[in-house]
């Protein structure tokens, strides 16, 4: 600037001079900064909201798309759920009910014994003959005297005595044959109410069965309607899916970590401790191989059980080949815990022989009494185990994937939902950047501005009415640009 | 697509063998031992860091133990050599026989009359560039004070380009610890011939520092 006014002897003047030329020249390009600020900023703004736009439909295709694959899990899910209750009741069907006839085989018998028994116990004991009351009255005649008559009654006073005895015996035997039969009705009685008592639960569990299934089919429906409460709960489910797979699935990764320490070492034992693979060992990566196999090992084996649908190549085999490829595996799997339990074994040596390594170069007689199996034992146990505690690590795995999914896609939208409103906002403020640059621009140019309004007034003074005409068209002219920006201050705030 | 996916695999595997190089990762040591009269009772020291290197190197480095005596450049003066194998259980057996081996040096050991450094460095030069390692390390258990028999000729250059010569316990003499001047510029003198050579240089009077540099890669 000082070098701008070192040019002439007069700067002052210069400089207003300096100033005059520039407000003259702001008070003729203001029109054209005018519009060119107002076109910028409409650019700036549709562009901005053209762009949200495009964000706002993405978001909305991809929530819908979310939406879909949700609710085709939880169909999925509802469907395996209704199917493995249908499973358990065919299962309790084949094993309850497929012996129905047997069992109302055994209860018509032990009806027809219990029938024919108290057939037999209904029958009534045979009373006295009735002649008997005849000789009892006979019997009863007081003695003449006559020796023969006194025989006689006697005779048949005894007569009449055994064979009430007889009778008496009879009748008691006749009961309790009748008590007997009753008797040997009970443990039928039981029987039957055993068999009753069976069928009963049967049928309860069958009936507690065919609630649940018609409430997994009510919540098949509510997903099949594609009702919002049921995307909400699945939603909801599927993130509590993705923390609790992910915790299980990173202290399974610690399991693996530690699986792979046990193996590394007695791996370069086999492999060699001196060759590489780029910056890795070749026996490390072997170690690394191991734990891996061993996982995908297990992968698959909780596929062939159909705990897991990892693959559907698998899923659609047919039993007995699926049985086949169980078998095989878990041959495999084993053989692999064998392995790395013999490596445990290895590693053990190895670690004892560099201690002793160790001793005898700094001149320490090794301590034997300090030897225990133990370690070693203990090495060869989580060396046999860990392979098939890694194996379950399929079912976190394939939960975290199935839930990731879900979670990817509600992240994935919310960033979108974000984006687009950054996109607005920042069409917005490029916006009323503009209309503030337009502002400025008056305010730095406000003394030509001032010059022609107090021109104008003057004029439109001596014009009077007569120029009431073209005042109008002015009016118009500002009404018309007032209206504009209203239009555009509906825009931004739409 | 169907005759591309093999040729992919070879070239994978191509660079997989390519890869698979143990050189650039082994360890090759070759230390020099001072039997020179004024430093043979140093030696007790030399033993304790030739155990720790025993103790620290891994399978398919090498280790080499010279003396330096009155004509070091030749091969008798090495004491004991080795190239450990790369299955950890034999190269420890091989390690109990190294340590044996100079158990007996140190119980032997004569001092000489002169101290040929230079011959020494150039011997340890052949051995290690001999063993192919990726990492060569030559370490002088000297007082560095030179001192040639007469006829000798030790004019020629090192190259030491990929080495790195470390001195250690280098002990302060008489005339040092008169004139400190001395022991550095002597000190100064083999960190440029070391340097000259496209060598790396270090002097480790506390040695404990050796466990940075020969620590175990796991």
């Amino acid at each position: 600037m000082e070098s701008l006014l070192s040019i002439t002897s007069m700067p002052y003047l210069y400089l207003a001079f300096m100033a005059l030329v520039i407000w003259l020249a702001m008070y003729f390009a203001r029109k054209p900064f005018h519009r060119s600020m107002t076109s910028m900023g409409r650019i700036i703004y549709n562009g901005m909201r053209l762009a949200a736009a495009s964000v706002k439909l993405a978001e909305k295709r991809l929530a819908a798309r979310n939406k879909e694959v949700l609710l085709n899990a939880g169909l999925e899910t509802a469907e395996r759920k209704v199917e493995r209750e249908f499973d358990r009741i065919s299962v309790a069907v084949q094993r309850d009910l497929e012996g129905y006839p047997q069992v109302q085989r055994k209860l018509t018998e032990d009806l027809l014994k219990i029938e024919e028994d108290y057939t037999k116990a209904a029958e009534i004991p045979q009373a006295l003959p009735d002649w008997v009351k005849v000789i009892d009255a006979i019997a009863n005649i007081k003695p003449s005297g006559d020796r023969m008559v006194i025989n006689m009654l006697e005779d048949i006073h005894n007569t009449l005595i055994d064979q009430h005895k007889i009778a008496l015996e009879r009748h008691r035997r006749d009961v309790a044959e009748r008590h007997t039969l009753l008797s040997r009705m009970l443990p039928f009685w039981r029987g039957v109410q055993k068999t009753l008592g069976n069928v009963e639960k049967t049928i309860t569990n069958l009936s507690q069965r065919s609630k649940i299934i018609d409430r997994y089919m009510s919540d098949y429906e509510k997903i099949l309607i594609q009702s919002d409460l049921a995307e909400r709960q699945l939603s909801s489910s599927s993130l509590t899916q993705f923390f609790i797979s992910g915790i299980v699935l990173a202290i399974a990764v610690v399991g693996a970590i530690v699986n792979f320490n046990l193996v590394a070492m007695p791996m370069s034992e086999i492999m060699g401790g001196n060759s590489y693979i780029g910056p890795f060992r070749w026996a490390d990566v072997a170690g690394m191989l191991v734990v891996c196999s061993e996982i995908v090992l297990g992968f698959y084996v909780m596929d062939t059980l159909r705990i897991t649908h990892l693959f559907s190549r698998i899923e659609s085999m047919e039993d007995s080949k699926r049985h086949a490829a169980f078998w095989v595996l878990f041959g495999c799997l084993l053989l692999v815990a064998g392995f790395e339990s013999s490596l445990a074994l290895i590693r053990d040596r190895m670690v004892a022989d560099i201690e002793a390594l160790r001793q005898s170069l700094a001149g320490v007689e090794p301590d034997k009494s300090a030897i225990s199996s133990i370690p070693k034992i203990g090495q060869m146990i989580m060396g046999f185990i860990l392979p098939f505690i890694l194996s379950f690590m399929a079912v976190p795995f394939e939960s975290f994937v199935s839930s990731s999914r879900t979670v990817i896609g509600i992240l994935s939208v919310w960033s979108l939902r974000a984006l687009a409103f950054i996109l607005r906002l920042l069409g917005n403020i490029g916006f009323y950047a503009t209309r503030l640059l337009i502002n400025i621009y008056d305010l730095v140019a406000f003394a030509p501005l001032w010059i022609e309004g107090f021109i104008m007034q003057r004029m439109a003074l001596s014009k009077g009415n007569s120029s009431s005409v073209t005042s109008t068209e002015e009016e118009n002219l500002d009404v018309s640009s007032l209206m504009e920006n209203r239009s555009q201050n509906k825009e931004v705030a739409a | 697509m169907k005759v591309r996916s093999p040729l992919v695999i070879v070239f994978c595997l191509v660079v997989l063998i390519g890869c698979t190089k143990s050189a650039d990762h082994s360890k090759g040591v070759y230390m020099l031992l001072d039997t020179s009269g004024t430093y043979s009772g140093e030696l007790k020291k030399a033993q304790g860091i030739i155990n720790y290197l025993l103790g620290t190197l891994q399978p398919g480095d090498a280790l080499a133990v010279g003396r330096i005596d009155t004509g070091s450049f030749s091969e008798k003066d090495i004491v004991a050599k080795v190239k450990f194998d790369a299955r950890p259980s034999v190269a420890n057996q091989q390690k109990r026989a190294f340590h044996k081996m100079i158990d007996e040096f140190m119980g032997s050991v004569a001092g000489s009359n002169y101290t040929d450094i230079s011959g020494g460095i150039l011997q340890a030069i052949e051995y290690l560039n001999e063993t192919g390692a990726g990492q060569k390390y030559i370490l002088i258990f000297s007082d560095l004070q030179e001192e040639l028999a007469k006829g000798h000729i030790r004019d020629v250059p090192f190259q030491l380009t990929g080495f790195k010569v470390l001195a250690l316990n280098v002990t302060k003499l008489r005339e040092d610890i008169r004139d400190p001047k001395i022991y550095l510029e002597r000190c100064e003198q083999w960190r440029q011939k070391t340097e000259s050579g496209g060598g790396k240089w270090d002097r480790i009077n506390d040695l404990d520092r050796l466990e940075d540099i020969f620590a175990p890669r796991f």
